[in-house]
């Protein structure tokens, strides 16, 4: 290990050379190409916000096209259509289905300025030296090539990045705590007979049923060795459970789209099912009492990174890494930490934060004024607290990252039976 | 000699557009689908082949007849409704209005709703009849319910609401289209030789609007049948169509096995549009 870091401490020294060298004589012609470059990001709509696009072309020069789509849509369009995009904005799940097509190319962590910064859940897969790495796909366990051109992941930090971390969060339930009117605190309360028809779990195979897996552990049905790759005896169980469950109508609905989840929330269709961190935040600035509740049993973390198109190269490639660095350089990331998110280099971040925004949606400390989102609207007054606390507590309690099984088509017809069950 | 080989180059130069717009956008795609329906797949790509794998997964399991069991009652009961709300209005309107001026403003009024997208009106429904949504509220307000009703959202009562609501009107203007066909005489001969309200709708009006009814029929049918969005929305993701098994699919990258169930669904709807159509001749009424 402490060699690795050593070879690769090596090898930054000599990129940041490299890179000081070529970049030197460079400006007069970057300066006057750069207009006309227009990179083509896709990913899912949680980072992928037109204020990003506008500050590119204010601070990078170049242009920025966004399109935001469905976690399934962006797999596939990863997977199927290479040339029609030049960055991928994907999760790590996605990553470990959609490199071996060969259609990203890995990045030099050289060229990345903050490489040493980010966060080491993203590079050894610990969050502090004594985290133990949670189940599921975790970001470093695809995180790392062996070189360019590699499609077979590496164990350990190699130089070349599949993804570059952007933001990642831990997720659980969120419930309606004015409907409920008692603590909730074990995700068994998913499948509690009293919320009978007021239950929602969100179906998107691949993370509907880590959010199953949770509950069933939770409720000593199944022990799984590895919740984020089951065999298919315990998808079998998962999923029988559910079924079962779904026939005693427990649930009122199962949503696919942000927009959906908050609407069940809203309306008091729902009052504890699976959700995201921001649509809590939608449903709270509606006025409507909403908790992203943490549970003993821990949270399903999910994480996302930047990805290049293998076609990038030349001019449009140089203006990738420019666009990474600045990523990472803090500003997006201080947009993304007051939506509720983690950015891979906090301690960037915070030069773009208050002292007041920075303790709450960072060290988990009370608010001391109202705190806002990035578009102004208010979401928690003084003396508010975080749901689940400072960064460590909550990232550091992951019991299973998302995850894309061996048996991922097993499981995607089981669940297919499970909706039309 | 000359005369005739004109007129079918003619002829052929003037069907030519239709059918290169019809090959390249209609069959061409077709025929990739079912092509690629024999293709196999791993987790991230598609691998040309010529394997039953598809259909045998598709024909061997339950829930593939479960869903296309369900798919067929949609249709039906969505057909029965549409059919009888769709035939009164047409009936109101070609029969009972005299002046065709309001005959074509009532018309009109029933196209509408047509003016907002399908996907709007179908979601319009959610907030009404949510647990608290409009519905509930009133009945709970009238004393009717003591606490909310459940059924009225997210349930195969919803589904159904929806399709009637959008598809009624592919009954009406096909119906009333061949009843304003009907020669007027005929009426009154039946009313000359005693026949009663009743008897004139049941042997003359009923069997001279069979090809509208047929055509409204296709429509309704083929619609339902291959509608996602609706099962989706209404039931809250609970029940399943056989669109929504392609949609899954698609949505997973298996697109073999999604074409394979569109060809089945494709077959389906086929057969029965050709039983239908061994019922009435609809090329008269075209």
């Amino acid at each position: 290990m402490s060699k690795m870091r050593y070879s690769r401490r090596a090898l930054l020294k000599g990129g940041a050379a490299a890179m000081a060298a070529s970049a030197l004589p460079a400006p007069m012609i970057w300066a006057q190409e750069i207009k006309d470059i227009t990179l083509r990001q896709f990913g899912t709509g949680v980072s992928n916000l037109n204020d990003v696009a506008t500050k590119v072309k204010e601070d990078l020069g170049f242009t920025l096209e966004m399109t935001a789509l469905d976690s399934d849509a962006v797999t596939q369009r990863a997977a199927t259509q290479p040339d029609s995009f030049d960055i991928a904005d994907i999760e790590y799940w996605i990553c470990k289905k959609v490199w071996p097509t060969g259609n990203l190319q890995a990045m030099d962590t050289a060229k990345i300025k903050n490489y040493d910064k980010i966060v080491g859940i993203f590079k050894s897969g610990k969050l502090t030296p004594e985290s133990v790495i949670a189940q599921g796909t975790a970001p470093h366990s695809v995180g790392f090539v062996e070189g360019p051109g590699s499609t077979t992941f590496s164990a350990s930090e190699t130089g070349w990045m599949t993804l570059i971390p952007t933001i990642y969060n831990a997720d659980t339930l969120g419930i309606r705590p004015d409907l409920i009117g008692r603590p909730i605190s074990s995700w068994t309360e998913l499948l509690n007979p009293e919320f009978k028809g007021k239950a929602s779990i969100l179906d998107i195979s691949s993370i509907g049923i880590m959010d199953m897996a949770m509950v069933c552990e939770a409720m000593g049905e199944v022990q799984y060795a590895d919740k984020g790759n089951m065999t298919k005896e315990e998808i079998d169980k998962t999923i029988g459970i559910f079924t079962e469950a779904k026939k005693n109508g427990q649930f009122r609905a199962f949503w696919k789209t942000f927009d959906e989840s908050v609407n069940l929330m809203a309306s008091g269709e729902v009052v504890i099912q699976s959700m995201w961190s921001p649509a809590i935040t939608a449903v709270k600035s509606r006025g409507i009492p909403c908790v992203y509740q943490p549970l003993k049993e821990g949270y399903r973390s999910w994480g996302g990174g930047i990805g290049l198109s293998a076609g990038l190269s030349g001019m449009a490639l140089d203006a990738a890494y420019e666009y990474i660095n600045w990523y990472l350089s803090g500003w997006v990331g201080g947009y993304l930490m007051r939506q509720g998110y983690y950015s891979a280099v906090p301690e960037t971040s915070k030069e773009f934060m208050s002292a007041d925004e920075w303790g709450y949606w960072f060290e988990g400390k009370a608010a001391t004024g109202d705190i806002t989102s990035p578009t102004g609207d208010k979401l928690a007054g003084a003396g508010d607290l975080r749901d689940g606390g400072s960064f460590y507590d909550r990232m550091g309690h992951v019991a299973c990252w998302n995850a894309v099984m061996d048996e991922n088509q097993y499981m995607v017809r089981k669940w297919n039976e499970f909706i039309a069950a | 000699m000359n005369g005739v080989s004109r007129a079918t180059v003619t002829g052929w130069l003037l069907a030519s557009p239709l059918v290169v717009v019809l090959a390249g956008f209609l069959v061409l795609p077709i025929i990739t689908i079912v092509v690629v329906s024999f293709w196999q797949t791993t987790e991230f790509a598609i691998v040309p082949a010529f394997s039953f794998e598809n259909y045998e997964f598709l024909f061997g399991s339950a829930v593939t007849w479960k869903v296309f069991a369900a798919t067929f009652r949609y249709a039906v009961i969505t057909w029965a409704l549409t059919l009888s709300i769709g035939f009164t209005v047409a009936y109101y309107l070609a029969f009972h209005i005299r002046s065709q001026n309001v005959q074509i403003a009532l018309f009109l009024l029933c196209t509408i709703p047509f003016w907002t997208s399908n996907i709007i009106r179908m979601i319009s429904w959610i907030p009404f009849l949510g647990r608290n949504g409009l519905a509930n509220q009133t009945l709970l307000d009238w004393g009717m319910i003591d606490e909310p009703v459940e059924w009225l959202l997210y349930s195969d009562f919803s589904v159904i609401l929806a399709f009637v609501h959008l598809y009624t009107l592919f009954m009406v203007v096909p119906i009333f289209n061949t009843m304003m066909r009907i020669d007027r005489k005929l009426l009154e001969a039946a009313r000359d030789g005693g026949a009663s309200g009743f008897q004139t709708l049941v042997h003359v009006i009923l069997p001279l609007t069979k090809p509208g009814i047929m055509i409204g029929t296709i429509f309704v049918l083929t619609l339902v049948m291959g509608d996602f969005i609706t099962v989706r929305f209404m039931s809250g993701s609970q029940s399943a169509n056989v669109g929504r098994l392609i949609s899954n699919d698609i949505g997973l990258l298996q697109y073999p096995s999604a074409s394979a169930t569109a060809v089945v669904l494709l077959c389906t709807v086929l057969i029965m549009i050709a039983i239908l159509l061994r019922f009435v001749n609809i090329r008269k009424e075209l």
